[in-house]
């Protein structure tokens, strides 16, 4: 008998007085006792509204589910329940983990009082009864030192070990079905593969179900029984993981398996949704990756470092040394990519490139010339020849200019174009080379989508015609179908302007489907250069083993 | 190629659907045009003529009892009368002389014993002094705010954008202006310019009220100055100043206008008090601020006209402007809602 089983959902979201959205459309899906339910799908999909619905949690003022809805946990319809029952079920029978740990969590209460209050809300635990047992389920989510976690705030514990007091909080109560929405999304790769081993333990340990539901298709592979895969508020596919990963049937399954960078070729496009639901299926070729050892260097960093200082007490400075003197080239033509997790330093070695941040030492030479020591002036005309595209589409593009605003000022300022009508036709030309409509131009950034926007910000960086690409985790925030187009569009780019690319990502496939050289970072220190081949099947550092052993996926290639 | 509705546009359509706000935006624009009407002297360009008897009552209480008039008493009072209290009266020869003066002036002209609204002391019309007072209330409140709300937003971009010693200045600046109680605050600045008139009042207020608003624009500067697209422009090249004034103010102006209107508010207030103390604008003009300190004594003989026709024509502008600023505050920033 299943668990819970959701029956003909729908839910309309009213956007004003007259819009409506349908954000899921009638689907049905049943999680038996004791397994894991995958649910996949892109932004937009629905499957965090499905969890939403599930929970008793979507917002009263604008959500409206539809009548013939129905949520069977054991037996009882979950959406006819009254509030108080409901409440009562929500966090002890069925309970839920976000993607963002820290604003899960109160700040201002310590990690021992968070827990101990779900125990004395739900189990009506006395307080002497209700530390112990937090004690107990520290341990059991494998914090180090759970005597000391109890007193800590949130604030003082990292990402991971963030997730694992929500965990913590989320199985207090024994609950028969925990659901997980997007857990690992906002973790570091090693950090991510120890909370799946940590909730599929848990899942075989406490004898419970998990719905896991996750964007990336390449982590339902090692955790789930069944998947669910979603498109735009429907259902496409759903089976065993076996099946789906073996046999795909819809084509939108298939489009999802084939468009993250393969990690055993190199296709010279990756597919992209619109060949398989078209039909036309992936384009052939390979790519050929890596350096001949004879190019010539464009831009090379010696010694980079950076530190940054922080106040302690009335007079007191503590030094944090983000990068701790790097050197490395990078090729004309050619892409340099950089990997390592959170506080590796990586972003900050974009930034110094770029001198939007201020060296602590070392230098940037251009073509031989060091940028670091010119006066503002002079650094001027280099600021046209290196450009940046940040991670996120949604910070990077002032919202109060229009799209045309957005690429015309680069050329204002540089006196790019010959007056007003010769950049609008340049900015007409990149927008149709990023693949973008021309009434985009009169258009404001929050009428487009995250993939979009990101296409904007690469259409402004190529208004100065750069030479250098700094790509600073430019398709990490993208849904993976919308990466692989943008990937495709990166590099369709670089074939035609023979562009340099600095491209930092924490994605090691990625990485490998893109880079020539791949760098390693970690705590402000290169720890490995080598070519992509090479790092993936003979890392050197135990730090690059360690990443490469977390990637997701990697287990079935 | 069609143009997108901008931010200003679409707040304004979420503003046209607060009928409260729009009604509101009447009342403040019937206000502002009473305003400039009278400034450019289309209106009550009169409103120091004495055209009544003092103290004529609104019509709709009818005229008074000649007694009442201090003009008819010292009329009517033989001068021998006085001696009979055997003290001789040391204002005898002042009041002998405006006695004559009033008598004089009504024998060159016939004063209105009614006026609709009422007259004060000197036989104006209280209705034309409330119009005139609004005109010098809302110019005061207007510019003050105005001035306040530039050198709070340049000072707040200066010192949440660069940061370092020129935030430290600022902020240095900033403490020594609250840490004085304001009303003090304004009255030392008042006292030390010592020259009654409606720039003083407004420099007052200007140079003394921009704290509050640098503090806000100085901590959205600081929160933009950190994100992506300022940076995006400093990687295309963007001059700081460009960053601060063309990337991020578009970015903060919502706070600005807000506060902008808000002050408008506070200001007419503080008008009001400044010239209910005597420090605000001169005896040649009025406002609605020296209408209350007039009538604070004719109260005691009874004479409510005045106080109730400057207190009406203030709290229905005061009203309205907060909630305007209420509305206005929905539209620009629809996330509070």
């Amino acid at each position: 008998m299943s668990l819970l089983s959701v029956r003909d959902l729908a839910v309309d979201f009213r956007i004003d007085e007259s819009t409506t959205l349908r954000a899921v459309k009638g689907i049905s899906f049943d999680i038996a006792e004791r397994s894991t339910v995958a649910l996949v799908g892109e932004s937009g999909s629905g499957k965090s509204v499905t969890a939403l619905a599930i929970m008793g949690l979507l917002p009263r003022e604008n959500a409206r589910l539809h009548p013939a809805s129905r949520i069977d946990y054991l037996g009882r319809n979950l959406l006819g329940l009254p509030g108080r029952e409901l409440r009562a079920l929500r966090g002890a029978e069925i309970s839920m983990i976000f993607q963002e740990p820290m604003s899960s969590l109160n700040p201002v209460f310590t990690v021992g009082f968070q827990i101990a209050e779900a125990l004395k809300q739900h189990r009506a635990l006395p307080a002497s009864q209700a530390r112990p047992r937090a004690l107990q389920l520290l341990g059991e989510v494998g914090l180090a030192e759970p005597q000391a976690r109890l007193g800590a705030y949130p604030f003082q514990l990292s990402g991971g070990e963030q997730q694992r007091v929500m965990i913590a909080m989320a199985i207090a109560c024994e609950p028969k079905l925990l659901i997980a929405d997007e857990p690992t999304t906002a973790l570091d790769v090693t950090v991510q593969r120890q909370i799946l081993e940590l909730i599929a333990g848990l899942q075989a340990r406490r004898r419970m179900s998990v719905l896991f539901i996750t964007h990336d298709l390449s982590l339902v592979g090692e955790i789930a029984d069944q998947v669910v895969v979603m498109r735009d508020g429907e259902i496409r596919e759903q089976g065993s993981v076996e099946k789906i990963f073996a046999a795909p049937q819809d084509p939108y399954t298939r489009a999802l398996l084939a468009c993250r960078p393969p990690l055993d070729r190199r296709p010279q496009r990756l597919p992209v949704i619109d060949d398989f639901m078209g039909g036309t299926g992936p384009k052939p070729g390979e790519r050929k990756r890596g350096l001949r050892g004879d190019e010539p260097i464009i831009l090379e960093a010696r010694g980079l470092a950076k530190s940054f200082y922080f106040r302690e007490g009335l007079f007191g400075k503590r030094e944090l040394k983000a990068v701790k003197g790097a050197s490395f080239k990078v090729a004309k033509g050619k892409t340099l990519g950089v990997v390592g997790e959170s506080g590796s330093g990586k972003t900050t070695v974009g930034l110094l490139l770029m001198r939007l941040h201020k060296a602590s030492g070392g230098a940037v030479l251009f073509e031989g010339r060091d940028l670091l020591p010119l006066p503002p002036k002079a650094a001027y005309s280099y600021k046209r020849r290196i450009q940046i595209v940040f991670q996120n589409p949604y910070a990077s593009l002032n919202p109060r200019f229009t799209v045309g605003q957005i690429l015309m000022e680069p050329m204002q300022i540089h006196g790019v174009g010959s007056g007003e009508a010769g950049r609008r036709a340049l900015s007409l030309e990149l927008l149709d080379k990023v693949g973008l409509a021309a009434d985009s131009f009169a258009k404001y950034p929050h009428e487009f989508s995250g993939g979009q926007r990101q296409r904007i910000a690469i259409a402004r960086a190529l208004t100065l015609r750069p030479e250098v690409l700094i790509c600073d985790e430019s398709v990490s925030a993208l849904d993976v179908s919308v990466q692989a187009q943008l990937l495709n569009l990166l590099q369709d780019l670089q074939d035609e302007y023979a562009m340099s690319y600095l491209f930092i990502s924490h994605d090691l496939a990625v990485v490998r489907y893109m880079a020539d050289q791949v760098m390693v970072m970690k705590d402000g220190e290169i720890v490995e250069i080598a070519g992509p081949d090479e790092i993936y099947s003979d890392p050197k550092h135990p730090y690059t083993r360690l990443l490469l052993s977390s990637m997701p996926g990697r287990a079935q290639q | 190629m069609k143009a997108s509705p901008g931010v200003w546009l679409l707040a304004w359509r979420r503003f046209e659907r607060d009928r409260l706000g729009l009604a509101c935006l009447v009342v403040v624009l019937i206000y502002g045009a009473v305003m400039a009407a009278s400034a450019a002297g289309w209106i009550v360009r009169d409103w120091s003529e004495e055209v009544a008897v003092t103290y004529a009552p609104p019509t709709f209480l009818g005229p008074e009892a000649p007694r009442a008039a201090p003009a008819a008493v010292a009329e009517t009072a033989p001068p021998g009368a006085r001696e009979d209290y055997g003290i001789p009266d040391p204002l005898a020869d002042d009041l002998a002389e405006i006695a004559r003066e009033l008598a004089g002036a009504s024998a060159t002209e016939t004063r209105a014993a009614t006026l609709a609204f009422g007259a004060d002391k000197w036989g104006r019309d209280v209705l034309k002094k409330a119009v005139k007072g609004t005109e010098t209330s809302l110019f005061v409140g207007l510019v003050a705010a105005a001035l306040a709300a530039f050198l709070g937003t340049l000072f707040g971009a200066l010192a949440g954008y660069q940061g370092g010693w020129i935030d430290d200045l600022f902020n240095w600046l900033y403490s020594v202006f609250t840490s004085i109680p304001y009303l003090l605050l304004v009255l030392s600045v008042a006292a030390v310019v010592n020259q009654k008139g409606v720039l003083t009042v407004i420099l007052i207020l200007g140079l003394t009220g921009w704290t509050g608003i640098f503090r806000l624009i100085r901590a959205e500067y600081m929160k933009h100055k950190v994100r992506e697209y300022v940076l995006a422009a400093d990687a295309i090249g963007a001059s700081d100043g460009r960053r601060m004034f063309v990337h991020i103010l578009p970015n903060v102006s919502h706070v600005v206008l807000v506060q902008l209107s808000l002050h408008v508010v506070l200001f007419i207030k503080s008008e009001v008090i400044l010239s209910f103390l005597g420090f605000g604008v001169g005896v040649d003009t009025v406002s609605w601020g020296s209408m209350l300190a007039e009538a604070q004594s004719e109260l005691i003989l009874g004479k409510w006209w005045q106080i109730a026709a400057a207190t009406f024509a203030m709290a229905v502008l005061v009203t309205a402007f907060s909630l305007l600023t209420d509305a206005l505050r929905d539209a620009l920033d629809p996330r509070l809602k």
